[in-house]
């Protein structure tokens, strides 16, 4: 602020990101060149820890779109994944099963269009599956439209009721957009986590509907140059008193892949840079879709439970002890104003995904 | 008599096989130019596929990029073809693999049986049409392109400017006027056999073998020297994007299609399979015997390209961080902020409330909640009134609070006690209206029991915090619509001053104000300060308060004078 009756000139302060001079850029984006290089080869040596359990990759044609998932005692939601993504359009899943320890491996290798891998390391020490996934990525997945999410994500992105995956990876790469954004969307109960009922195969979205249509916080991110989200249910009741630390809810899940790059921190990130930058700053002329998370089914409370016990997700701070204790207690996160979901049309409305340029259907 | 029908081919071959069999099955004998890029085995098997088929053709093979001489070239010897075996063709129809009939080829024979000398080819001036991209029209008949625009853009980009630079001009050959427009035309055969037999062809192609993107040109062009009637328009229905590259039509494009009474449409996504079951496999196809409208879908894609044009104003997503330096608006629509008036007024947020009809809220950047109106805890999709989450982007705060508000004007109270960081964005957003009473704050101190010196302190600090804030609003660089007044010059007229700052928000209304809010009791406020005065604090920022007298105009009780009857 400026002195007593003299303003300073506002510039320096609306600037979203100061945009560093073009050589400490080039020295920034080579920094992270040889970043993006040491994950591949960290990834690479993690692939030992890879046992093939079921190897159906020899089936996977040309224009086939893949989807990688690191799994852990996800055989509630395994049923319904696996559907809604078919329905998408997704044509082989490579799944990789983190010690398990209910029927989840036995349900993927029933299944036709699934290659799995197993491993019983430290989720944590992998990155949180990340390098796994890295692995599996540098060796199927160039070339190919790659989808990664978690078992608790859905990805829905304009008019995803009538439109498959192929039908909106052509048009991206109509336009040459190689990169989906899409932000992470909590969805919650009516009630009490503890009375949602939901049994095995059935649309979770349908036992929690509700999300937060407002309150989205958005920055760009210095060094990775892309766009920083916070916001939704998690962070208007979990971290008021941080909110710094509340979870990040944007995420690169779609990707025309090529076996250099390589997801930073869960898919939040990806290198090179230069995919982030599918970003609009005047009009609007990029695609994004929404990864519907399905966390607060009732089987979070004894997840929270075990997490406290294993430690083995991002920061271990009091914050997240506090988060994983409230948790085990299922909490009512409803509240009068949050909006109930319906269909895409109402994300493109609500703002929080664009069609870009999409045709109008 | 029929309508020869000339399809240049060089992806999705299976696809293009089926449409090729609808064609003839309709009648239409067909002749075909595959892209000499597509694999000898792979042209080979369509070939095969083909080969039960007594009236369908292969022309001689072209390589074809986009923006050559090759397209031209190919289409020329298919056409060829199609005149010379094909005697009963009076239409011939340029088609490409990803073309697909949308009405029954009856109706589209029958069509052109009512109009046989008419020649339908968009064909337009290049000083008439804003088609082009790059900011090539008229140039691109008087330069030379020997670069690729998609391979060598740097070449092509430089060598176009230095023909610029050093004033070089192709002469166009005597008698031509270049003319442009859509690829895909239906010429009738006398207008395509003058085309192709006149004795100046060979000079006229060596001409647009060096023309940009002669395919959108050639016979656009040519047709204007030989054609009895140009009905200047494609039959086929085709959407360009911004860039001018073409739309693609999905399955659920479905209705739209059947409603846009066109005989063609491209681009078919070749997995689009609803979209090819439905108009190939009879049934489906539209009836109508009118005139194709294409009108509907126009403006549906107007939609799209207005999007990209024109963003939306004031939206914060994923995939979109509008930033305008110098614009610097990042709301989505306009909004009141109102400085001192509650700590003037008692009631004043219902009055406003009612007399504007918009929505009040408190103080939403105050220090202890979120002050929304009626106090919720969770406003508009459910943004929480917890300050820790709105002080950590204040600026998002705003925008997304306007943003899930559109339609309702939102006006909110502001002050020294409030976090003070949003201040330069309202007030480089051209959507704020800001009211300021300045010096209000001492009222709310002036009303409570409190030391002198913590007072005097306080009154200190909120000086500097609302006159930091009021240089800010009157800099140079300030967008929004600024009024201040002084606390003394305010009282002097109260009712002048609110009414032009709600005239302004509900836009000139004929209505006098009628209902004044309540103001708080000053007696003693002047006293006051003259006690801070004394105490070597000197509160300018309410201008010269008369010392211990009341504002004169104060709403006071007066009795009704007796009437006596």
């Amino acid at each position: 602020m400026g002195n007593a009756g003299q303003a300073k000139s506002p510039f320096q302060r609306t600037r979203p990101f100061t945009q560093p001079a073009k050589l400490s850029r080039a020295l920034k984006l080579y920094r992270l060149r040889w970043k993006r290089r040491r994950f591949l080869v960290r990834s690479l040596r993690k692939r030992s820890e890879l046992v093939p359990k079921q190897d159906r990759t020899t089936g996977i044609k040309r224009t086939d779109i893949l989807l990688f998932v690191t799994v852990r005692n996800e055989e509630e939601r395994l049923p319904y994944f696996l559907d809604y993504y078919r329905r998408l359009g997704i044509d082989h899943f490579l799944f990789v099963d983190n010690a398990s320890t209910d029927g989840t491996g036995e349900l993927l290798r029933r299944q036709d269009d699934v290659s799995l891998w197993s491993t019983d390391q430290s989720y944590r020490l992998s990155r949180f599956g990340v390098d796994w996934l890295t692995a599996l990525q540098f060796r199927y997945g160039g070339g190919h439209w790659c989808l990664t999410v978690d078992a608790d994500e859905l990805l829905v992105y304009p008019d995803c009721e009538t439109r498959g995956l192929a039908d909106l990876t052509t048009e991206m790469e109509r336009v040459g957009q190689t990169a989906l954004g899409a932000v992470m969307l909590d969805m919650f109960p009516r009630r009490s986590i503890s009375e949602v009922v939901y049994q095995s195969g059935e649309d979770p979205i349908e036992s929690l509907p509700w999300f937060d249509a407002n309150g989205y916080r958005t920055q760009i991110h210095q060094t990775y140059e892309n766009e920083w989200i916070q916001g939704g249910v998690r962070d208007r009741y979990f971290f008021v008193s941080d909110p710094s630390r509340a979870p990040t809810l944007n995420k690169f899940p779609l990707v025309k892949w090529n076996r250099r790059y390589a997801y930073v921190n869960s898919t939040h990130q990806i290198l090179p840079v230069k995919l982030h930058q599918f970003l609009d700053l005047d009009t609007q002329k990029h695609v994004s879709g929404a990864l519907l998370h399905t966390k607060f089914l009732p089987s979070i409370m004894e997840k929270s439970l075990e997490e406290l016990v294993r430690k083995q997700h991002f920061q271990n701070s009091d914050l997240y002890q506090n988060y994983h204790q409230t948790l085990a207690e299922g909490p009512d996160l409803w509240v009068e104003t949050a909006q109930k979901y319906t269909n895409s049309h109402l994300l493109v409305e609500l703002g929080l995904i664009s069609k870009g340029q999409l045709p109008e259907n | 008599m029929t309508v020869g029908v000339v399809m240049l081919v060089h992806t999705a071959l299976d696809r293009a096989e089926q449409v090729v069999r609808h064609w003839v099955k309709g009648g239409c004998p067909v002749v075909i130019h595959v892209d000499k890029k597509v694999p000898v085995a792979d042209y080979d098997r369509f070939v095969a596929d083909l080969s039960d088929v007594k009236t369908v053709k292969f022309s001689k093979r072209h390589k074809c990029e986009w923006g050559k001489w090759g397209i031209v070239a190919g289409t020329q010897s298919a056409c060829e073809m199609m005149l010379r075996d094909f005697p009963d063709v009076t239409h011939v129809y340029l088609a490409s693999g990803s073309c697909l009939p949308l009405r029954p080829i009856q109706e589209l024979k029958k069509y052109l049986a009512d109009r046989p000398r008419t020649d339908f080819i968009e064909s337009a001036t290049t000083a008439d049409v804003p088609w082009t991209i790059g900011g090539l029209d008229s140039e691109r008949f008087t330069l030379r392109f020997p670069f690729s625009w998609k391979t060598q853009r740097k070449l092509f980009d430089g060598y176009v400017s230095m023909q610029r630079a050093v004033g070089f001009k192709r002469r166009i050959p005597e008698g031509l006027v270049p003319h442009m427009g859509s690829q895909w035309w239906c010429l009738s055969r006398y207008t395509l056999s003058a085309i192709l037999q006149d004795p100046d062809r060979p000079a006229y192609d060596k001409y647009f073998k060096r023309v940009w993107i002669p395919d959108e040109s050639y016979f656009q062009t040519l047709a204007r020297l030989y054609s009895g009637k140009i009905e200047s328009r494609s039959l086929t229905l085709s959407k360009f994007d911004y860039q001018g590259k073409p739309h693609i039509f999905y399955d659920d494009h479905l209705q739209l299609l059947r409603r846009s009474d066109c005989f063609v449409a491209r681009k078919i996504w070749p997995k689009a399979t609803r979209l090819y079951k439905t108009f190939l496999d009879g049934d489906g196809s539209i009836l109508s015997g009118t005139e194709p409208n294409p009108g509907k879908i126009d403006r549906i894609f107007a939609k799209a390209v207005d999007r990209r044009m024109r963003g939306r104003q004031g939206l914060y997503m994923q995939s979109r961080f509008p930033y305008n330096e110098w614009e610097g608006g990042v709301t989505s629509q306009p909004y009141s902020v109102f400085q001192g008036f509650t700590e003037l007024f008692e009631n004043f947020e219902p009055w406003l409330a009612k007399q504007t009809g918009t929505r009040v809220h408190g103080h939403l950047f105050g220090p202890k909640r979120v002050e929304f109106d009626g106090r919720q805890t969770h406003f508009s999709g459910a943004l929480a009134d917890a300050p820790e989450l709105r002080d950590h982007n204040p600026q998002m705060f705003l925008a997304n609070l306007l943003w899930n508000t559109q339609g309702e004007r939102q006006c909110f109270q502001f002050g020294p006690f409030d976090n003070q960081e949003i201040n330069w964005k309202i007030a480089l957003d051209p959507n704020a209206q800001i009211s300021v009473i300045s010096g209000c704050w001492a009222v709310p101190l002036f009303q409570t029991n409190r030391n002198f010196a913590d007072l005097r302190n306080e009154a200190a600090r909120l000086q500097q915090i609302e006159n930091d804030h009021l240089s800010i609003l009157r800099s140079p660089y300030t967008k929004a619509r600024v009024r201040i007044w002084s606390m003394a010059e305010f009282i002097e007229t109260p009712m002048e001053a609110l009414q032009i700052v709600v005239d302004e928000m509900t836009g000139k209304t004929q209505r006098r104000l009628t209902e004044a809010p309540r103001m708080y009791d000053l007696t003693g406020f002047g006293q006051f300060l003259q006690n801070l005065k004394n105490q070597g604090m000197h509160p300018y920022l309410m201008g010269d308060f008369p010392l211990d007298q009341a504002p004169e105009h104060r709403p006071e009780k007066r009795r009704k004078p007796y009437l006596v009857r």
